[in-house]
């Protein structure tokens, strides 16, 4: 009846040149976690479906000694139970495992969550800290992108047509660094972050915070990254007094909306208290590496 | 009550054996509304609106209807018009010309989500693009979502000529209010004249849903000689069948609903919405119509229950003294008239002995989908007022809160609006509370306790039931009731207690309605109290004639035989000598006795006892974020007595449960167009498994003496006490009032941004 | 445009259906081939009363497309007891009475299936955890957890906990 075309293809190539041909009628297919809830509801109406999970650099996980590649379409599931990743980037790890239910987990993948462009995405705050990069391809060939370079505005990314994202690809890092990621919802499962927080940062050996990276999400129209709040960190001791100033530097970074998930004053006080909380955990990662 | 009184000698009541229905619901086979299919099945859809309020200009179908696979397309064209008037009691009056209105739109639209036109076609994807094919004109009105506002006397009207009744004499302009509730006793200046401390305070409750997880669907099938069936996921499907059957036209006898398995109610499957469509569809198609509603519709047109305003103003004297309860409350009613709000007048006091009492009700319409009742309708409303200012005049006069209300708990004879206290059992769930370890334990930093109580009227009326024996001596009970949680467990307890024999001969079944009598809803607390009572009264006519066959096989007079333990013995050592005949005995010799032994019976069950809960609960806030997590929750209830104790337990936990998401961050949330801005699981927020500890019950146990086995409905009291016991734990924790549920984290947060510290 | 020829396992048989690109695997499981123990709830991956598992992975099934089931091992509620004997869970949530309506029950059991072949001795917490992604209205979960915990400490050829 409402015929919507389904491919599978097995190469990048072919993914590319399908996409290509859809004249902006494709979508990419990888979970599905948010393109079948978007198709149902009538939010979308594609006229073909790419399914990339057969393309081999979609799926898989690997380490090259300096970080490591993960596929886009990887479920969240396989990538919780990657135990190298999990040890080097937990917050990563921790942010992905956030998103949805187990079921959720089964399906829901990290270039999914990243392209579906919703600022309130759990992944994208602990990736851009951790200074994660994405390969795109296109029919102009791959590019290199950092993560936070994806997301423009609320349901939009910087993909050209006919473009997706292959991989992602997260950095080594040096010695003394930890990540963490911390979000605010109502409930303890299951919900859309009315704020989210990514922290990283390195301390040398006496304790004091060499480098440092912010990110909120649900605060702005995509995921921010707030230099402020990084820099009343750098220097520090991670002491109540840098606390403090990160804390105001990340209320300060807020430009949120009043909607049924959160009000301005709400969102903006709970992201400096998540900001705070977030360096702490990560501080405390960091001491143990 | 002395134990002994409790603790008769009962083989099964007050067990917990493994329910009739288990195994099919455990794997995957028990049958639901949407599970049922026909040959030859149709996919049914229904347009809805996408405004609040509008008048519908016109409707073009034609395009729909040309679109291959379409076989029916049905508007408002296609019901008969109903009379205008308010039949039943007055608590539950129905109004056919509202309930058609709300069935398939009329006039105008009321609600974002109200049903305008629906359709059948061979298959799901065609279904939907019809729908996309019809065509609407609107004339898109003004419209109103909030109470306050919707009583505004400039407010847009959804019914330009509805005149409030209860109001002598009529007002003259129409207006969004239905009706004018006001019930008194005593003498309510004096009362307040009497008191040393009198709180006035103002209180909000968002609509809630009742967010069953299986969303409404049905089968039907209308045959050409004007026969029908239909397949329906119901609270009751006699009530299914006579609205049905009233809104198509048709006649009782003609209809046969039978009712499936039914994936939660709450009070929000005892009406029709998609059942009269499918019914309209088949009969036109001449095709069986499947209408299965997604989440989505569940949420934007189904009843959730009323959003509130109400103010609250008690009297109490420095030794707790309760001497004046005032309360004025106003109910959201949805599109059409029939709030709970009535309920909300009669539940608010009940608890107490106050010789002192007003309460007013407004039932104001908006343009909101029409609420259904909700687990004890109205109720949990009103309580969470009321217990919430008596928690703060606890505080102000230095008592402990539970012997305020100990000190002004009812008891049989105290007089209440609309009559006098009829049975115990108040206290008895406040000194279960009160003797609880819980209510000792030390609390940590930013935690609190709260308590509160709940009263429910439970319900009777009227219920059917069969019984059979069969030649192997196993019996077969049946009810008219739903079963939504294990309530053909309880039937067969009851039935297998009665007659003597074990559990497992007895199989408890549903039946439709061409083979019981008229039962009504499994809603109100009622179906172990009025349709046990149907059970017990059937068991006893089959114990009558099974004590008949055995007299005739001995040759001695019926009144010389008795039934004990499931044997018919002699009543004396005079009758003379005769071995006890087992049921199974007299089975197997049915035929030669006078043929197949079984009866049937129906009542119209009164003396019902009504519900009391006193629930503790303790939380931990978050002070930097407003977030809340329950620690511990403990409900005591009065079950008069529990006949299967796992699913009373089941009622108390689940009650609870719906309570705690109600009073933290369930709620219907609107946009500027007067849109539902969070019809889905995802954003009303129903509490997970993660977010709760382990639900602590005490079965209180008061019989009641109406009841053979003292029964009290136990399925709804159980949620009155939870937004008030949540909002105390609230306070006690971070010494802030929240007088508006749900205590959502951002509005907490905002309270505890307030500087002074709050009762 | 023609339908999509799938062939798949579903409890251990090998199937084959014909589907549109739009209808979910749910779709075709209550759909085409009448195995309606999969119940629709929300139809977005949020009450999980479709749970099955695909290639052993727990997934709401109503979030994958039926043509996606192509070469796919999926099990579903209705191949959870062997015959007449039930799963230790199966009749654990009978023993707790660990249902009311019986609506999301065939998804719990999915789930919970699933989180005892990964973790045979749960914390409360963590079968709470596995278990958010399914929505239960009428028991207040209590009786839920006290279920799938003594079900594993059977399996693992403990007393009852």
């Amino acid at each position: 009846m409402t015929s919507v075309r389904y491919e599978a293809p097995e190469s990048v190539q072919d993914a590319v040149a399908l996409l290509g041909g859809a004249n902006g009628g494709g979508r990419v297919l990888a979970g599905g976690t948010d393109l079948l809830v978007q198709m149902r509801s009538g939010m979308v109406a594609p006229a073909l479906i790419v399914d990339v999970k057969k393309i081999p650099e979609l799926r898989g996980i690997a380490g090259n000694g300096e970080g490591f590649r993960i596929g886009a379409a990887v479920p969240g599931a396989e990538l919780s139970e990657h135990a190298e990743v999990a040890s080097l980037w937990p917050g990563v790890v921790e942010a992905v495992d956030l998103i949805g239910s187990t079921q959720i987990q089964g399906r829901a993948s990290m270039g999914g969550n990243l392209c579906n462009a919703s600022p309130a995405a759990d992944s994208v705050p602990a990736l851009v800290v951790a200074g994660a990069r994405v390969t795109v391809a296109g029919p102009n060939g791959t590019r290199e992108v950092a993560v936070e370079d994806i997301p423009t505005k609320p349901g939009r990314t910087s993909l050209a047509p006919g473009e997706f994202v292959v991989e992602f690809l997260l950095p080594e890092h040096p010695e003394g660094t930890g990540d963490a990621y911390l979000r605010m919802i109502p409930r303890t499962e299951m919900d859309i972050a009315a704020v989210g927080c990514g922290v990283c940062l390195t301390l040398d050996g006496d304790g004091v915070c060499t480098a440092a990276k912010v990110a909120l999400g649900a605060v702005a129209p995509t995921v921010i990254v707030v230099p402020a709040a990084a820099e009343a960190l750098i220097g520090s001791k991670i002491d109540e007094a840098a606390l403090a100033r990160l804390d105001a530097a990340a209320q300060a970074a807020c430009r949120p909306i009043d909607d049924k998930r959160g009000t301005i004053a709400f969102r903006t006080r709970v992201a400096g208290t998540l900001a705070r909380r977030a360096a702490l955990l990560a501080a405390e990662r960091a001491r143990a590496n | 009550m002395p134990e002994g009184d409790i603790k008769k000698a009962y083989k099964l009541i007050g067990t917990r054996p493994v329910r009739p229905d288990g195994v099919p619901k455990v794997t995957g086979t028990a049958k639901f509304g949407s599970d049922y299919t026909l040959p030859g099945t149709l996919a049914g859809k229904v347009l809805r609106s996408p405004h609040a309020h509008a008048r519908i200009r016109s409707i073009d179908t034609s395009k729909a209807e040309a679109l291959r696979g379409v076989k029916a397309v049905v508007t408002s064209k296609d019901f008969p018009e109903q009379e205008f008037a308010y039949v039943g009691p007055e608590r539950t009056a129905v109004n056919l010309w509202h309930v058609t209105r709300n069935v398939i739109a009329r006039e105008k639209v009321l609600y974002e989500g109200h049903a305008v036109a629906a359709v059948a076609a061979a298959s799901p994807s065609i279904a939907a693009k019809a729908i996309s094919l019809i065509e609407v004109d609107y004339e898109v009105l003004p419209h109103v979502i909030d109470v306050d506002e919707a009583m505004k006397e400039d407010a847009p009207l959804l019914f330009e000529d509805m005149i409030t009744r209860g109001v002598d004499p009529a007002p003259t302009r129409p207006s969004n209010i239905s009706k004018y509730l006001e019930f008194k006793i005593g003498d309510i200046d004096k009362g307040f004249a009497e008191a040393d401390e009198v709180l006035e305070k103002e209180f909000a409750t968002a609509a809630s849903h009742q967010g069953y997880i299986e969303p409404h669907g049905c089968l039907a099938r209308y045959d050409a000689d004007g026969q029908g069936e239909l397949w329906s996921s119901s609270q009751g499907h006699f009530v299914v069948r006579n609205l049905t059957a009233k809104l198509l036209g048709m006649r009782l006898n003609d209809l046969k609903v039978n009712p499936t398995e039914i994936g939660g109610g709450f009070g929000g499957k005892t009406v029709v919405y998609v059942e009269p469509l499918a019914m309209a569809l088949s009969k036109k198609s001449g095709h069986p119509v499947k209408l299965v509603m997604s989440r989505s519709e569940v949420f934007r047109a189904t009843g959730p229950t009323s959003g509130a305003k109400m103010k609250i103003r008690i009297g109490i004297k420095k030794d707790g003294t309760i001497t004046a309860g005032e309360a004025t409350f106003k109910y959201q009613a949805g599109a059409f008239p029939g709030s709970p709000v009535m309920n909300g007048c009669l539940c608010a006091f009940a608890l107490y002995a106050i010789p002192n009492q007003r309460t007013v009700g407004y039932d104001v319409v908006s343009n909101r989908p029409k609420t259904a009742a909700y687990r004890a309708p109205g109720s949990p409303i009103s309580a969470f007022g009321v217990e919430s200012v008596l928690d703060i005049l606890a505080k102000k006069i230095g008592m402990d809160p539970i012997e305020l209300r100990l000190k002004n708990a009812t008891h049989i004879g105290t007089p209440m609006i609309g009559g006098k206290m009829s049975h115990e059992g108040y206290s008895a769930t406040l000194e279960a509370i009160q003797s609880h370890p819980a209510y000792k334990q030390p609390l940590g930093p930013n935690q609190g306790r709260g308590v509160a109580s709940g009263y429910w009227f439970n319900g009777g009326g009227e219920s059917g039931a069969s019984l059979f024996i069969n030649a192997d001596g196993t019996a077969v009970v049946s009810t008219g009731s739903p079963d939504i949680g294990g309530s053909r467990a309880s039937m067969a307890m009851m039935a297998a207690e009665m007659l003597g024999i074990p559990y497992d001969q007895v199989r408890a079944t549903v039946s439709d309605t061409a083979t019981v009598a008229y039962t009504h809803l499994t809603a109100g607390s009622r179906v172990t109290f009025a349709s046990g009572l149907a059970v017990i009264g059937v068991c006893k006519q089959v114990i009558d004639e099974l004590r008949a066959r055995a007299a005739k096989l001995w040759d001695v007079d019926v009144e010389a035989v008795d039934w004990e333990e499931g044997y018919a013995k002699p009543s004396s050592s005079n009758v003379g000598q005769f071995e006890p005949l087992s049921l199974k005995d007299l089975a197997a010799k049915a035929s030669a006795t006078g043929g197949p032994i079984g009866s049937a019976n129906a009542v119209n069950a009164s003396g019902q006892a009504p519900g009391f809960s006193t629930q503790l609960c303790d939380v931990e806030v978050d002070p930097e974020t407003g977030r809340v997590t329950v620690l511990r929750h403990v409900v005591a209830q009065d079950a008069g007595r529990a006949i299967h104790r796992s699913y009373v337990e089941g009622q108390m936990q689940g009650g609870a449960v719906q309570g705690l998401g109600w009073a933290l961050n369930e709620e219907y949330v609107y946009g500027k167009e007067g849109k539902m801005e969070n019809p889905g699981f995802l954003d009303y927020r129903m509490p997970v498994c993660s977010d709760l500890p382990m639900i602590e019950t005490v079965v209180v146990e008061v019989p009641n003496p109406n009841h053979p086995y003292g029964v009290k409905g136990v399925g709804e009291v159980n949620i009155v006490p939870v937004l008030a016991a949540v909002a105390n734990a609230v306070a006690d924790a971070v010494d802030r009032r929240m007088d508006s549920v749900p205590i959502s984290p951002p509005k907490l947060l905002a309270a505890l941004e307030r500087q002074e510290a709050e009762l | 445009m023609a339908k999509h020829h799938v062939t798949t396992t579903i409890n251990g048989e090998e199937i084959e259906f014909l589907c549109e690109t739009q209808q979910t695997l749910l779709d075709v499981l209550r759909d085409e081939l009448e195995l309606t123990g999969s119940k629709e709830g929300c139809g977005s991956g949020d009450c999980g009363a479709c749970s099955v598992t695909v290639d052993g992975r727990l997934v709401c099934s109503c979030l994958i497309l039926g043509v996606e089931a192509e070469g796919r091992e999926i099990e579903t509620i209705e191949g959870m007891a062997e015959g007449d004997h039930l799963h230790p869970l199966q009749r654990k949530f009978l023993e707790h009475a660990a249902l009311q309506c019986g609506y999301c029950t065939p998804g719990f059991l999915v789930a919970a299936k699933s989180l005892l072949e990964k973790n045979p001795d749960p914390s409360e917490t963590e079968v709470r955890y596995w278990l958010a992604g399914n929505l239960c209205r009428c028991t207040g979960y209590d009786k839920i957890v006290h279920a799938v915990l003594d079900a594993a400490a059977e399996m693992r050829g403990q007393a009852n906990a």
